[in-house]
């Protein structure tokens, strides 16, 4: 199908949008792939559309101060090229190439992707793991918040419709960091029925900080609470059984809940292996 | 500013394109009904199946997510400008001599997006060429013949094996 009719407008800084967002029933356009699909679709009719991709200086990856800042414009294969993130950020380089296919990467940014929230998504997922910030910047002003508080509902997250999510930030790694990925999918490039990020620091033989953040499982990424610290003291098979209780996945098209579970755990197993790992 | 209709200027294929589209125009239908490029096609519409595939800026996108208007001032480079260039002759050789296609819908967007993982150099193995085409859906063929011709390019262009 063709999009219903639109206004197009193209914003000059981060001000600019935010002073175009202001008119009524507009939207942000990054790298547009879920937007686009969703206007040919005819899912959303927006009466103006707001393009933030010649917007300077939200295309970058900096170092700074022991974290890893990637501007909202970074696309994912920009991000899959960037020697900062397959250093200092190893769990984002480990999801980057499990994103659709390389076109849609080629296009796809980071900002999008968290503004977007898809429970399926990826990198929703790694940031929450590597308790991440979010920078946020509206009429009111500059924001961040924890990754923690920004995912909120279904495709809900802490952005106003006039807010510009501009750069996301996490701890940069350290030699003790360890970090696993893994998802089920039912082809190469799909969203992932189930998905897992996971990070945490080496503690001689134990694991501390440790996040497990799954994705594909309800309507945010999801942390297994319980699971966490069973696995932290290395017990495998206990973390496994957490998981029922962790996770409550209902049945969609893909797969039942039971069987969500299931390769939940599966997956708990294969980043287990992972997380023994200094990052190569 | 924020209005519907807008006058852009693309370089389609080397030549500059001046035309004043509606801002829903979508950046396939744009080059198939305005610049009659129809070598692009539309399957879709959501962005899964690839065929609508052409280069902006030198990198490959699907046409059918980008909205012409957003190419003002860019470079767009469809499969008659790329096949016209003979950057894919070999490759176009090698799916005819391997019947890597039958009805031809999805062919430009696997010549194209072939293309740009073997512009890499090097030679993927068979998984990596999957992985690559894993967004260009195929209905005819069954895949292996594409991958056969893909992987049989890679090598020759290597130097490795004809
Ligand atoms: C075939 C296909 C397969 C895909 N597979 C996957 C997959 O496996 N995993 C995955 O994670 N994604 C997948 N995607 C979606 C893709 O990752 C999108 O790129 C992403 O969801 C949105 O990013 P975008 O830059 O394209 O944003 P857009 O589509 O431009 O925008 C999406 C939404 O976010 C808002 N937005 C965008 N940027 C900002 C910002 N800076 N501040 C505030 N709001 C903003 C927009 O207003 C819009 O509502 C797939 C898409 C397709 C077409
Ligand atoms: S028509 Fe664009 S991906 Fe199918
Ligand atoms: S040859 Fe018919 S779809 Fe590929």
């Amino acid at each position: 199908m063709k999009p219903a009719p639109f206004a197009y407008a193209k914003a000059r800084s981060v001000a600019h949008a935010i002073e175009l967002l202001a008119n009524d029933d507009a939207r942000l356009l990054a790298g547009g792939q879920s937007l686009i699909a969703t206007l040919n679709m005819r899912l959303s009719e927006p009466a103006l559309l707001v393009d933030i991709n010649a917007i300077g200086g939200l295309d970058r990856v900096t170092l700074k101060n022991a974290h890893v800042e990637i501007g909202a414009l970074v696309r994912y294969a920009q991000a899959e090229r960037s020697t900062e993130i397959a250093r200092a950020a190893p769990l984002i380089a480990l999801a980057l190439p499990h994103i659709g296919h390389p076109a849609i990467r080629n296009r796809g940014t980071v900002g999008g992707s968290l503004a977007f929230a898809d429970p399926a998504a990826e990198l929703p997922a790694c940031v929450v793991a590597l308790d991440g910030e979010i920078e946020i910047v509206g009429p009111q002003g500059q924001l961040t918040v924890k990754a923690d508080d920004f995912f909120k509902r279904l495709f809900e997250t802490a952005l106003t419709p006039r807010d510009v999510l501009t750069a996301v930030r996490v701890p940069a790694a350290g030699t003790d960091t360890r970090v696993g990925f893994a998802e089920f999918a039912r082809r190469h490039g799909d969203y992932a029925m189930v998905g897992l990020a996971a990070c945490a620091r080496a503690d001689g033989k134990r694991l501390s900080n440790l996040r497990l953040v799954y994705f594909g499982v309800g309507a945010t990424p999801v942390r297994a609470r319980r699971a966490e610290p069973a696995l932290a003291d290395g017990d495998v098979e206990a973390a496994v059984k957490a998981l029922a209780d962790d996770l409550e996945p209902t049945d969609d098209v893909q797969a039942s809940g039971a069987v969500k579970t299931h390769l939940a755990g599966v997956l708990l197993r294969r980043v287990t292996q992972q997380l023994a790992r200094a990052p190569s | 500013m924020s209005e519907r209709f807008h006058d852009i200027a693309v370089i389609v294929n080397g030549e500059e394109v001046r035309e004043r589209v509606d801002a829903r125009k979508t950046l396939v239908d744009f080059l198939r009904e305005d610049v009659a490029l129809t070598g692009s096609h539309v399957g879709c519409e959501h962005g899964v199946c690839g065929a609508c595939s052409v280069r902006v800026d030198g990198v490959v996108v699907r046409g059918c997510l980008m909205l012409a208007v957003q190419c003002d001032g860019a470079r767009v480079d469809t499969i008659e400008g790329v096949a016209d260039t003979d950057e894919i002759a070999d490759l176009q050789r090698a799916f005819i001599a391997r019947n890597a296609l039958q009805c031809g819908y999805c062919t430009p967007g696997m010549l194209l997006t072939a293309q740009e993982l073997l512009a890499r150099g090097g030679v993927p193995s068979r998984e990596q060429i999957r992985t690559h085409l894993s967004g260009n859906y195929c209905r005819c063929t069954g895949y292996q013949a594409i991958v056969d011709a893909v992987e049989a390019v890679a090598q020759a262009r290597a130097g490795t094996k004809q």
